[in-house]
């Protein structure tokens, strides 16, 4: 039993904090935003530059073979500095995808994401899906050797600037079958697809997709056509323990600046942090932070059970922990800051709203509640 | 990072958890099981059991009695003790006064009391809350006044637990009436015997017995009975108040209650199914779990952290686990109340705890009432709150 981080991993969250400091300030976030594509490519090669965009990877793939808490130190600093890079989506979901992959599709795609010339999102939501990976309408038929795509995705995180995408489509079974979904690499210049991209409410950016009878190779199956379902939800998993590690990182800097704020802000003579209305509502931040910490590490640790089914339970957990202390560290921050925390100005907004959207992404508390309930509880 | 369990600790576990399934009564062990009181003999008969063993008092040092287990092996035998479950230590021998003994106290203190205190040959009880002086302690009235080579002692404890069966009482004394608050103040070991103390019983909600008042009018008590310096006694009571926290958050017992809820609502009917599988009730049980197992693991990171970078102050974070222990441990009650439905209405006063079948219902209600206790003793959950804004936060 040992919390602490190894020497190594905390030269790596020392190399993040680091970059980041240097380069990811407020006012810099806003001029990321606004550059072509939503995000900074300057930023991008720095992550390749310093090994982060190969962290997952095994070396016989080009990777440094790092481990899950290694990908949790990476997304706590990017949850801290509120990074709209495609990390996420290319590195966690995308590189998930691909570590399950055959060699030759490896071999193919992650020498472009360890040197951060390419780009991957994850093409899963569908009009009627909400959270359920395997509610799927989107066809992929047999067409010669390989597979003709269509139907229509929606809310893919950085789906107008990946490269490719990867699309989860039905060669097999009706709408909510578990047979029968099977995963897809579609060039996002394909023919026939048809991207319209936007901003998201907390300042990264999606997209809607339309698939028109798109044409792919053999190839471009992942794993087993009819059989593909096991492997979204591992990733999809793989995602949740990221997006539990990244708010973790912003609820712990929402914490901060609040705490920041009531030492500085003075009303009737005294500070306001000197009220215990305040002091309390800080202090239960504080444990709901600490709480969703443990069941961080916990999920992250779930990363390399061999026993699926508890893998998925425990990370159902996490997020459920995570749900609930975000969505209450997010309105307390802004609460303590008063007026000012519900304008664009302030940084606490920010972390409210993306702390708000992690709990939109891949199921929210009380859908993942349902789950470890039916499971019959986690307690040993 | 490696939230894994050695196989050392492991085989431990395994260890502990047998001696505690082979060695205590099954009588009591189902008494608890079913929330029902113990009786003193049943405490002491256990405490004596776990002394033979050498485990009466794992946490202490090897010279006085201890194990020398690492934080973690601690760690799993409360876990352990819990989950059985096995009565938990009188806390107020072994975790409160005999650290401060064997810390501050003198030889002949030591000699004679800690062997004592192991063997549950005397049966102590605490003597900090007056009825004044409750979060703010440090305004106790209590007084001590040194007479030739005694101390008279006049005032008044409360919420003195389980004092109907002490043999002794350690209790903090205003020794100097002139002094700030805090400086004035004495630790003072009294034999319950002692002539003009008078104990009078606290009837709480529940129906049950035990807290008490306890009146000082005149006690004579022999001068060498003062622990450490005088007028250092507040140190000395912060100190017992910081070595509280090791086992406040009850995470073993927790577990135990939830297999209990669990073993219950499969067999109580909510209309063609047992409420078990209720999936509204289901889900505010699997609820209650996650913040169980979250509690958990930050109990563990306390743990191991104390056992890497040794026991210092305590660390103020864990106000959480009071906080969070607390809170668990009352929805708990509350899940269990949920699960006896109509029948948690009959008030049967608590028998021998040899009830009949079937009654299981009657210790459910009065434990709910009674575990409101949970989130105001040992340091309200408000002043728990008050200790992360200003030790953790600066605020």
């Amino acid at each position: 039993m040992d919390f602490d981080l190894s020497e190594e991993q905390r030269l790596l969250k020392d190399s993040v904090d680091g970059l980041l400091k240097a380069s990811y300030d407020f006012e810099s976030r806003k001029k990321y935003r606004a550059e072509q594509g939503g995000y900074s490519k300057t930023i991008w090669g720095k992550f390749a530059e310093q090994g982060l965009l190969g962290l997952p990877f095994s070396e016989d793939d080009g990777g440094f073979g790092a481990g899950p808490i290694e990908t949790m130190i990476v997304m706590e600093a990017l949850g801290r500095n509120l990074v709209i890079e495609p990390y996420l989506d290319t590195v966690v979901l995308g590189g998930g995808f691909l570590r399950r992959a055959s060699a030759e599709q490896r071999a193919a795609h992650l020498p472009g994401i360890i040197d951060g010339s390419k780009t991957f999102a994850f093409a899963q939501v569908e009009r009627d899906s909400r959270y359920d990976l395997g509610d799927i309408k989107t066809t992929a038929k047999k067409s010669g050797a390989g597979y003709t795509l269509s139907g229509e995705k929606f809310v893919v995180g950085h789906g107008d600037t990946a490269d490719t995408l990867i699309v989860t489509a039905r060669s097999a079974g009706g709408q909510r079958d578990a047979k029968g979904a099977g995963v897809f690499l579609v060039p996002a210049d394909a023919k026939g697809v048809d991207i319209r991209g936007y901003e998201t409410q907390d300042g990264s950016r999606a997209a809607d997709i339309k698939f028109d009878n798109v044409e792919v190779g053999a190839d471009a199956v992942i794993g087993d056509a009819e059989n593909g379902l096991a492997i979204v939800e591992q990733v999809v998993d793989d995602g949740r323990i990221a997006l539990c590690a990244e708010a973790v990182g912003a609820m712990e800097e929402a914490l901060k600046v609040s705490v920041e704020y009531i030492k500085e802000r003075k009303q009737f003579g005294v500070a306001i942090g000197s009220f215990q209305a305040l002091q309390h509502r800080a202090a239960d931040m504080f444990t709901a932070l600490e709480t969703a910490r443990s069941m961080s590490f916990l999920a992250s640790m779930a990363s390399s059970f061999t026993d699926l089914a508890e893998r998925a339970k425990t990370v159902a957990a996490a997020k459920v922990q995570i749900g609930r202390s975000a969505r209450f560290v997010g309105q307390s921050g802004v609460q303590l800051h008063g007026g000012v925390g519900v304008t664009m100005e302030y940084r606490i907004g920010h972390y409210f709203k993306r702390l708000t959207m992690i709990e939109q992404q891949f199921g929210d508390a009380d859908f993942h509640l349902r789950r470890v309930a039916a499971a019959g509880g986690i307690t040993e | 990072m490696d939230l894994s369990f050695s196989k050392e600790e492991v085989a431990f576990r395994e260890e502990v958890r047998t001696f505690f399934r082979e060695n205590l009564d099954p009588v009591v062990r189902k008494k608890l099981q079913e929330g029902h009181h113990t009786s003193k003999e049943d405490l002491v008969n256990w405490q004596r059991t776990l002394n033979k063993k050498g485990w009466a008092v794992p946490h202490w040092p090897t010279e006085y009695g201890g194990t020398g287990w690492s934080a973690a092996k601690q760690y799993i035998f409360l876990e352990e003790l819990q989950k059985t479950p096995a009565p938990p230590p009188l806390p107020f021998g072994v975790n409160m006064v005999g650290p401060v003994i064997y810390t501050f106290g003198n030889e002949q203190q030591k000699k004679h009391f800690l062997p004592r205190i192991a063997n549950m040959d005397d049966w102590w009880c605490q003597g900090f809350s007056e009825p004044g002086s409750g979060s703010d302690l440090a305004s106790l009235k209590t007084t001590a006044k040194k007479k030739g080579d005694t101390w008279i002692v006049n005032g008044q404890k409360t919420w003195t637990t389980l004092a109907q069966h002490a043999d002794w009482i350690f209790c903090l004394c205003r020794t100097d009436p002139d002094a700030k608050k805090q400086s004035g103040i004495s630790f003072i070991l009294i034999d319950m015997k002692s002539k003009g103390i008078t104990v009078r019983p606290i009837q709480t909600i529940d129906g049950g017995v035990e807290v008490n008042e306890v009146f000082f009018d005149d006690v004579v008590v022999p001068a060498e009975n003062i622990v450490g310096e005088e007028n250092k006694g507040w140190d000395y009571a912060k100190f017992l108040l910081g070595n509280e926290r090791v086992n406040i958050a009850r995470v073993g017992m927790s577990k135990e209650r939830i297999r209990r809820i669990k073993e219950l609502a499969s067999i109580v009917m909510a209309g063609d199914k047992p409420l078990i599988e209720d999936p509204q009730f289901r889900q505010k049980l699997a609820a209650t779990e996650i913040d169980l197992k979250a509690l958990e693991l930050t109990q563990m990171r306390v743990v191991a952290a104390e056992g890497k970078h040794g026991k210092g102050k305590p660390d103020p974070a864990s106000s959480i686990l009071k906080i969070k222990g607390s809170e668990i441990q009352q929805t708990l009650t509350e899940l269990m109340l949920e699960v006896t439905g109509p029948f948690a209405l009959p008030f049967q006063p608590e028998g021998d705890g040899q009830n009949e079948e079937g009654d299981w219902a009657s210790p459910i209600a009065p434990t709910y009432f009674n575990y409101r206790k949970v989130s105001i003793y040992g340091g309200s959950n408000e002043i728990q709150r008050n200790i992360i804004a200003k030790a953790v936060l600066g605020l």
